[in-house]
């Protein structure tokens, strides 16, 4: 692992840490939500909260899909992988996600046949291999795997394949996005927008935010150093009196994304009229279903899915630690009944959750990144003359 | 599973121009690159890969940069290259 003290543009984190202290105005607080896993993971790995402002405050939005996934469809996904001749595939990281009846390792225990795939079309591969099974991928991730998805729909369908499907759940970022703004729990001063969701939806989708809502948002890349400057793009757009989408990761992310991936999604794929997200409740036109044309890849249509809700476990605060509403030390459970060995709720399952980025790195990070700043500081003031 | 990993392209894939073989951190892959349609790719670039699919074309710095990150996050990233090293889809 690597430590915080390691932490080699230190000097230049500082920098953009007066630079932003500067542009804070007296008795204001400033609230910025970013909504990518991946920034999470930064932000706790590199302790970033301790080289902002105590008025300058980051609170993760739902960026994680497996962690936004509701328990009834992990049950939903069960139910499928129970019928006669089913093999059920998925990413590694829904494989300990807890449904109402356990997990997808609880199920194989119990004599399905739940397989861990690195790629959809692995699940195209065992298809190929096995044509007396139904072999079944549950689709999941925001616009970042969706067009991997449907690069593999085109795939089974060029092949002719007759014995796949998919169990689709992908979600999409603009309209949990929109439901929290509508939100009256959070009140958010702008976004450090997603990098890899960006790279294929580019960046006009959040023009609404800015435009209508009237709060600025930096798409931003995954060093520390990437974060601390959108915080800085950010707190320049509020200082002025702007409210913009810029691109802090343009050296990948282009302004109109990857029209390629778009154009597959668009092909295969069509908005559902809504879907139930973990914690935030039911979003209308957030999720993507099988296009009528590609029905006869469609689990959902080819499978009886019980489609039951199942509530969250009471001690489980996964809900208000996606909104942003709790920082995940503040949930009940927190790395006492809740760890990752042991998840209660799906923020502490994935790799990329809030909970488990805290738990892994945050506890860690923050004392050292007090030392490792202290030094700084003191090697960077200038000697007494 | 949202991790974007870097690789650098190795050859076009003659007979299937929808692949292209692939060294990701020392593990040769086929990746797909029909995502990438119309940008101009060639051996020696670099691709940012999510779960087999080339999303976008990355310039070697960036390629360190986000190498770096992944290094970072330890596990997650340990297993995800595991599971692209076992992809059977994948494998050359």
């Amino acid at each position: 692992m690597r430590f915080v003290d390691e932490f080699r543009d230190a000097d230049k984190a500082l920098a953009l840490s007066a630079k932003i202290s500067e542009l804070c105005e007296p008795g204001r607080h400033y609230k910025f939500m970013e909504v990518c896993g991946g920034h999470t993971h930064t932000i706790y790995k590199h302790g970033l909260e301790d080289y902002l402002p105590d008025s300058v405050q980051l609170v993760h939005g739902p960026g994680c899909p497996v962690c936004v996934i509701p328990m009834g469809r992990v049950d939903d996904a069960i139910a499928i992988a129970e019928e006669p001749d089913v093999i059920m595939t998925s990413f590694g990281d829904m494989m300990r996600v807890p449904g109402g009846r356990g997990s997808f390792f609880d199920s194989n225990a119990a004599g399905a046949d739940i397989r861990m795939v690195y790629s959809p079309l692995d699940a195209l591969k065992i298809a190929q291999a096995n044509p007396a099974k139904r072999v079944v991928f549950m689709a999941i991730g925001f616009e970042t795997t969706a067009p991997s998805t449907a690069m593999t729909v085109l795939r089974a369908e060029a092949m002719g394949l007759e014995n796949f499907s998919l169990f689709c759940n992908h979600v999409t970022i603009i309209p949990a996005i929109k439901a929290i703004l509508d939100s009256p729990d959070l009140r958010l001063d702008g976004f450090v927008g997603p990098g890899h969701v960006s790279t294929v939806i580019g960046c006009r989708p959040y023009e609404f935010i800015a435009r209508d809502h009237g709060k600025p948002l930096v798409c931003a890349g995954f060093e520390p150093l990437d974060i601390l400057q959108s915080v800085y793009m950010l707190m320049l757009q509020l200082h002025e009196g702007r409210s913009e989408v810029e691109n802090q990761y343009s050296r990948v992310v282009p302004w109109d994304g990857n029209p390629k991936a778009l154009e597959v999604i668009a092909r295969t794929m069509q908005l559902r009229p809504y879907f139930e997200w973990r914690g935030l409740g039911f979003i209308s036109h957030s999720a993507l279903q099988m296009r009528p044309e590609y029905a006869r890849f469609d689990a959902e249509r080819i499978f009886d899915v019980p489609g039951v809700r199942v509530a969250d476990p009471k001690a489980c605060q996964c809900g208000e630690v996606l909104k942003g509403v709790l920082k995940p030390w503040e949930c009940k459970v927190f790395g006492t009944a809740c760890t990752p060995e042991t998840p209660i709720g799906t923020c502490m399952v994935s790799s990329e959750g809030a909970c488990a980025a805290y738990y892994n790195f945050g506890r860690f990070s923050r004392e050292r990144v007090k030392s490792a700043t202290r030094t700084v500081d003191i090697e960077l003031s200038p000697a007494p003359s | 599973m949202c991790l974007g990993i870097p690789g650098e392209v190795i050859e076009i894939l003659t007979d299937r121009p929808d692949l292209a073989k692939v060294d990701v951190c020392g593990v040769k892959r086929n990746i797909n690159i029909g995502l990438l349609e119309g940008e101009e790719l060639n051996a020696g670039d670099w691709v940012l890969i999510h779960v087999g699919f080339a999303m976008s074309k990355i310039d070697e710095r960036e390629a360190a940069s986000a190498l770096e990150f992944l290094e970072g996050i330890g596990q997650a990233y340990a297993e995800e290259l595991a599971a692209l090293a076992d992809s059977e889809a994948h494998r050359g």
